[in-house]
């Protein structure tokens, strides 16, 4: 069963909510939509589930067009954000409501729903209603009622973001295990890309409603097609950097330059725009080739047990992100050691022309 | 260590007494008062006992009242709950047909009850009034001055026309509250109608309903004004209510004792369905 949107889109109001998207969704998959608020994830989940139709464009199911194929002839299942159960049916009742629905025999009901239940670990909580349970507990209802039935395509949207972050890391990992023994399509929006990476399968990296690139989570990670894919797929945002390549050295500004090394000398000579990722530059050196940077603190965000140190020279703004707990001062002078086998090339119109090597991927 | 004085602190619990004793304790204090006393005028009184209380628990014309009292309310709660969550799942949600819709069904909960009283009483007259005129057409010989069961229908058909929209604005608010993706979810999981109704907004309105069955039960019990206006208890005694026959008890007959321990009865009797609706409705909820 594979899900392929051609051209389509959807206008509401004058506004483009999904500017013609084409994307092939294979039976097997997982696939993670990735992308901010308003990118257009949920539109475009209500456009594969059938809830919306799309303006333009065809939505193929097996290569049969179900554009005009009202939910309710659809086979699909979706998660929300919000806990959604009937709030006074038990546990139980819940994860019985597709089936029923579905006219099985009540041994068959049975079986199906203490099965669902046993492998999200709520078989002990069947007889409850929905808003005895905690938060988690209530979502793991609604991810049984979402799996108990035999859906051709099941719909995450942002299932996990109201959850406390160890349940989270949790859920997430389950998940993904349910799934490997699965032949339908999942399809999991969320605007984490740390989320994407640990779900792993495919991304579509969506920004501001058209489908930036699509492929392997991994692949599409290490070599971003461009910099708003880039900056979309890492968090904190990938640093770029203004700079200019010549025949035997590279300039970010009049006082720092190094020598080009064996990574970036198939460039032509000209200005390119170089990201770093964040947790790449560090304050201690890594290998020689490491170019020192005199900054200025602005600013030493404690997140948990990492740091996302914002700092600058005269030309630019650089995040780094360190492991531990470190605390500077405002425009406290520092050195940080920049990656100069790490980096990223894009060309002026934003295009990838360079990926460092030995990051995985190809 | 000294005890300090300070009576400023009583200037600050004055406003809330004071407030307290006119709003209820003397009012109150009032008529339980008048209850246990033979009143013939300002100055000559007389200490009667319960003797009023045993008089009310055994007059027959109270009793009546009392039972035509629950029959009316528990008539209009029978129409105007299913009406009004009717009326409310109707109602458009979104656009200008929204808003019109919200003015058009609050208009009667915006006229004086005296003059719904008064629109009903032309509205049924059988040669100017419309309802009238129709069923009069409609070969219905229907006279609600002289027929107790027009009178009856009558008043039954205000009080819904009149408190309904109550009901539906409830509910309405109720149902909006409820998020979009239930509906969705309802719609992926192939429900029908019914089962959106039974199973997502049914629970989600037993709140509201709650206040609205407390609300129309009180306010219908207490009903005065329109019947007033409408039959003025008629014909005979069928539409004499609880509170007419106690207004024409103390002000009619100036039987002040009384009417007194009748106010007291009555409110306890109030009171006391209050509670068993409001315990009733609670425990229902907790059993599921």
């Amino acid at each position: 069963m594979s899900l392929t949107l051609s051209n389509v889109s959807r206008v509401v109001d004058g506004e483009t909510w999904i500017d013609d998207v084409n994307l092939t969704l294979e039976p097997g998959s997982f696939n993670v939509l990735l992308g901010r608020t308003l990118s257009g994830k949920t539109t475009l989940m209500r456009l594969m589930a059938g809830l919306d139709r799309p303006t333009q464009g065809q939505i193929l199911m097996n290569g049969v067009d179900v554009t005009g194929v009202p939910v309710r002839e659809r086979n699909i299942s979706m998660v929300y954000q919000q806990f959604i159960n009937y709030p006074n049916m038990t546990v139980y009742d819940n994860i019985a409501s597709p089936l029923r629905l579905a006219k099985m025999t009540t041994q068959e009901i049975d079986k199906l729903v203490r099965e669902t239940a046993e492998m999200l670990r709520i078989d002990s909580y069947l007889d409850r209603l929905p808003l005895q349970l905690s938060g988690g507990q209530q979502q793991r209802t609604a991810m049984a009622r979402a799996l108990v039935k035999d859906s051709q395509i099941i719909l995450f949207d942002e299932p996990l973001v109201n959850l406390d972050y160890k349940l989270r890391e949790e859920l997430r990992q389950e998940l993904r295990a349910l799934f490997k023994a699965r032949n339908c399509i999942a399809v999991y929006a969320t605007t984490e890309p740390n989320e994407a990476l640990a779900l792993a399968g495919n991304t579509a990296v969506l920004h501001e409603g058209k489908l930036l690139q699509f492929g392997e989570t991994a692949e599409v990670y290490h070599r971003p097609k461009d910099i708003i894919t880039a900056e979309m797929f890492s968090e904190p945002p990938i640093n770029v950097v203004p700079g200019r390549v010549s025949e035997t050295e590279v300039t970010f500004d009049d006082t720092v330059h190094f020598q080009l090394n064996s990574d970036l000398r198939p460039l032509e000579p000209g200005d390119y725009r170089f990201g770093v990722r964040a947790s790449h530059i560090g304050l201690v050196p890594h290998s020689d080739d490491d170019l020192e940077l005199p900054v200025r603190v602005d600013l030493a965000e404690i997140s948990g047990s990492e740091t996302f140190l914002h700092v600058h020279n005269p030309h630019f703004d650089l995040v780094l992100h360190l492991s531990g707990v470190h605390e500077y001062h405002v425009d406290q002078q520092i050195k940080v050691y920049f990656p100069t086998h790490k980096l990223y090339a894009f060309n002026e119109s934003g295009r990838l022309v360079h990926a460092p090597a030995g990051l995985g991927g190809r | 260590m000294t005890k300090v004085e300070n009576n400023k602190a009583w200037w600050l619990v004055m406003p809330v007494f004071l407030i307290v004793a006119f709003s209820a304790i003397i009012p109150l204090m009032t008529v339980v008062n008048y209850s246990v006393q033979d009143i013939f005028d300002p100055y000559t009184r007389y200490f009667v006992g319960t003797e009023w209380f045993k008089q009310v628990m055994t007059d027959s014309r109270l009793h009546d009242a009392l039972i035509r009292q629950f029959i009316f309310s528990f008539t209009i709660l029978a129409i105007e709950i299913p009406l009004g969550i009717g009326v409310a799942l109707m109602m458009p949600t979104k656009g200008r047909g929204a808003s019109l819709a919200l003015i058009l069904v609050a208009i009667p909960l915006l006229i004086p009850w005296n003059v719904v009283g008064t629109i009903w009483q032309i509205f049924g007259r059988a040669d100017i009034g419309l309802f009238g005129a129709m069923m009069a057409k409609l070969g219905i010989n229907y006279n609600y001055a002289s027929e107790p069961m027009h009178a009856w229908l009558t008043v039954v058909l205000m009080d819904v026309w009149h408190w309904t929209p109550l009901v539906a604005l409830l509910c309405y608010s109720g149902l909006r509250a409820i998020p979009e993706v239930y509906y969705q979810a309802a719609r992926i999981d192939k429900a029908s109608r019914w089962a959106v109704f039974r199973y997502i907004q049914l629970p989600k309105l037993t709140n509201v309903l709650i206040i609205g069955v407390l609300l129309r039960f009180m306010d219908s019990f207490m009903i005065y004004t329109e019947p007033f206006v409408l039959t003025g208890g008629g014909p005979g005694t069928s539409t004499t209510f609880l509170s007419q026959s106690l207004v024409q008890q103390a002000i009619g007959q100036f039987d002040l004792g009384p009417a007194a321990a009748f106010s007291l009865v009555y409110f306890l009797i109030i009171l006391l369905v209050c509670w068993v609706f409001y315990t009733t409705i609670m425990n229902m909820q907790k059993d599921k």
